[in-house]
C-alpha cells in the first residue's frame, strides 16, 4: 500500500476544505478503500478520516414524515432500527443481504452509495481498465464478462455498481445531502451516479471535496411499507454480490395496483430504476401476465455487452418473482436468508 | 499529526507509537502487541479470520486503520477466557467439535460471541448460519459451529437469567 498523508478534521468544513486537494480522499471504515488501497487500485496521497464528525451519525423522523439518516450510520444499526425497517422493509432486507455481518457492522451508509464496481479487470492492475486508467482500454469487453452489465453500458466500460442498498433507495426516490466547497446541496441518488459513457472514471456527480452528508427518503416512500421486497440471486447462499437483483414496492388498494417501484441491481453501472416498468403497473390488478409485461418492459433497452445474454432473462424472472413476494406482502420480520430466493429449510420454496 | 493512538485492549490500556499511517488493527494487534490469536487469513475482509470486538461489535480487524480507532475497546481471543476456565463460546466449539485445523476458529469463536451479543439469530438455525456467513472455514466444520453456537447461546441466557433472578 501507498503511504499517504492521515487528517483527521473536527468540523464538516475543515474536512471539505482537507479533500479538496487533489489526491485525497475520505476514509469511513474503510471496508471498500482500505481492499482497494492494498491491491494498489486506489493509491490516494491524503486520507481525510471523517468517522469522527460530529452529528452525522443519526437517523432523524423529520416532521414532513420523511427521513434523514446521517451517512455515518453502520449499515447494521440502520437495519437493525425497528422503526426505520417497519416503515421501509424493502432497504433494511438489501441491506441485510449486502456483504458480512462484520462489515454492515463497520460500514457506513455514505461509504456504500460510494462503493466501487466488482469487476474482476477493475481490481487487476495488470489488466487495461478505462475507469482505473482513462484510455487504457477494456479488458473485461472479450474477457470473463457473464457478469457484467446489460443495460447503460458503454464501449469503454461495462463494469456493474454493486450495492444492494442502493436498489431500493433508488426505486423511493431517496435523495443525498452533499456539503461541498460552495455550501450544502441536495441531489436526487438516481442522479448521483453517472453512466459510463467516454468517461467511466467519472463515476458520480461529486465535485473534489464534496461529501455526502445524509441521506433522505421522503414520506411518501413509508406508503409502500406493506407490499415491498427486495430479491437477490446470488452465486452462493450469502455473502456475494449480486448476479441480478430487484427491488419492487406496490401500493395496492382495493385489489389493484395504484403505485409501483421498480428498480433493478447488479445489471448496470449504476442503479437501475424501472420507470417503464412502473408504468405497466398502476392501475392494473397484480397477476402473472402483466407481471412478465413490466419485466419485458424493464429490459427493453438491454443487450448483452458479452457472455451475458442469460441476465436480460433472468432480470426478468427475478423482477417477476420481486413482484409476486410484493404482493402476498412484506413478512414482519426479515427471513433468516434475506433477499434469497432460496431456502436451506427442507420444503420451502421460497424463503418469505 | 501525532500518530500515537491509545487503545484499550482486553481490558489493558496500551499505547501504541505509529511511524506510519498504514497499521490495520490486526497488524497492530499481531506484529507490535503479539496477539498472535487473531489470524490473517485473506487479509482482505473476506474470510473472517481476523474478527475481534471493536467497542463491543464483531468486525473485520484487517480492515480498520488502527490510528483510525484511537480510544477505541478491543476485545480478543486472548482476553475471553476467565483464568483457566474457557469462555462458554469455547467450550461449546470442543464439545461439539466445531473445528478441525483450528486457524479459523480464533475468528469463528469472536463472530459467534458477536452474534450472540447482537441478539438477532434467536436459536434458528438458519438464522446462526446466515449471522455466520462471514466467517470461513475450508476444513467444513460449519455444522459444529451451528450447534456450539445455538448450545452456548443458551447456557449464556441461562446463566443471564440466574443471574438476574
Amino acid at each position: 500500500m501507498k503511504n499517504f498523508e492521515y487528517i483527521r478534521p473536527a468540523s464538516v468544513s475543515e474536512a471539505v476544505a482537507a479533500a479538496s486537494e487533489p489526491g485525497s480522499a475520505y476514509l469511513a471504515a474503510g471496508t471498500n478503500l482500505l481492499d482497494l488501497m492494498k491491491g494498489g487500485i486506489s493509491r490516494p496521497n491524503r486520507l481525510v478520516d471523517v468517522t469522527r464528525l460530529p452529528g452525522l451519525d443519526r437517523i432523524e423522523h423529520l416532521p414532513d414524515g420523511g427521513i434523514r439518516i446521517g451517512a455515518l450510520v453502520r449499515n447494521a444499526d440502520l437495519a437493525h432500527d425497528a422503526s426505520f425497517a417497519k416503515s421501509y422493509p424493502a432497504v433494511a432486507e438489501a441491506l441485510l443481504s449486502g456483504a458480512s455481518p462484520q462489515l454492515r457492522n463497520a460500514a457506513t451508509v455514505g461509504g456504500n452509495l460510494l462503493q466501487r464496481t466488482r469487476c474482476g479487470y477493475f481490481y487487476d492492475t495488470a489488466s487495461a481498465c478505462n475507469k482505473r486508467e482513462p484510455g487504457a482500454g477494456c479488458d473485461a469487453r472479450g474477457g470473463e464478462n457473464r457478469l457484467h452489465a446489460v443495460l447503460g453500458w458503454s464501449e469503454s466500460c461495462i463494469a456493474t455498481h454493486p450495492s444492494d442498498f442502493c436498489v431500493p433507495l433508488v426505486a423511493l426516490d431517496a435523495h443525498v445531502e452533499i456539503e461541498g466547497r460552495s455550501g450544502r446541496r441536495k441531489v436526487a441518488l438516481e442522479a448521483l451516479h453517472r453512466l459510463p459513457g467516454d468517461t467511466p472514471q467519472q463515476e458520480t456527480e461529486l465535485e473534489p471535496g464534496d461529501l455526502i452528508v445524509a441521506l433522505r427518503l421522503p414520506a411518501e416512500a413509508r406508503s409502500f411499507a406493506s407490499h415491498a421486497r427486495y430479491l437477490k440471486l446470488r452465486e452462493r447462499t450469502s455473502f456475494a454480490f449480486a448476479v441480478v437483483s430487484a427491488a419492487a414496492a406496490l401500493r395496492i388498494e382495493q385489489g389493484t395496483i395504484w403505485d409501483a417501484r421498480l428498480a433493478l441491481g447488479g445489471v448496470a453501472p449504476k442503479p437501475w430504476r424501472a420507470r417503464a416498468a412502473e408504468k405497466e403497473l398502476a392501475g392494473c390488478r397484480p397477476g402473472a401476465a402483466v407481471f412478465r409485461r413490466a419485466a419485458e418492459a424493464a429490459l427493453a433497452d438491454a443487450k448483452p455487452s458479452g457472455d451475458n445474454a442469460f441476465k436480460i432473462e433472468l432480470a426478468q424472472r427475478i423482477l417477476v418473482r420481486a413482484l409476486t413476494l410484493a404482493v402476498a406482502g412484506t413478512p414482519a420480520r426479515v427471513p433468516a436468508l434475506p433477499a434469497s430466493p432460496f431456502s436451506s429449510v427442507a420444503g420451502a420454496l421460497i424463503d418469505a | 499529526m501525532n500518530l500515537s493512538i491509545s487503545l484499550t485492549v482486553n481490558g489493558e490500556r496500551r499505547e501504541v507509537e505509529l511511524e506510519d499511517p498504514r497499521v490495520t488493527l490486526l497488524d497492530l494487534l499481531r506484529e507490535r502487541l503479539f496477539l498472535t490469536g487473531t489470524k490473517k487469513g485473506c487479509d482482505r475482509g473476506q474470510c473472517g479470520a481476523c474478527t475481534v470486538l471493536v467497542d463491543g461489535r464483531r468486525i473485520n480487524s484487517c480492515l480498520a486503520l488502527a490510528v483510525s480507532l484511537d480510544g477505541a475497546g478491543i476485545r480478543t481471543i486472548e482476553g475471553i477466557a476467565d483464568g483457566s476456565e474457557l469462555h462458554p463460546v469455547q467450550a461449546a466449539f470442543i464439545a461439539h467439535d466445531g473445528l478441525q485445523c483450528g486457524f479459523c476458529t480464533p475468528g469463528q469463536i469472536m463472530s459467534a460471541i458477536g452474534l450472540i451479543e447482537e441478539a438477532q439469530a434467536g436459536d434458528d438455525p438458519e438464522r446462526v448460519r446466515e449471522g455466520m456467513s462471514g466467517n470461513l472455514c475450508r476444513c467444513g466444520a460449519y455444522s459444529g459451529i451451528t450447534e456450539a453456537i445455538l448450545d452456548a447461546q443458551k447456557s449464556l441466557t441461562e446463566a443471564k437469567q440466574e443471574r438476574a433472578a
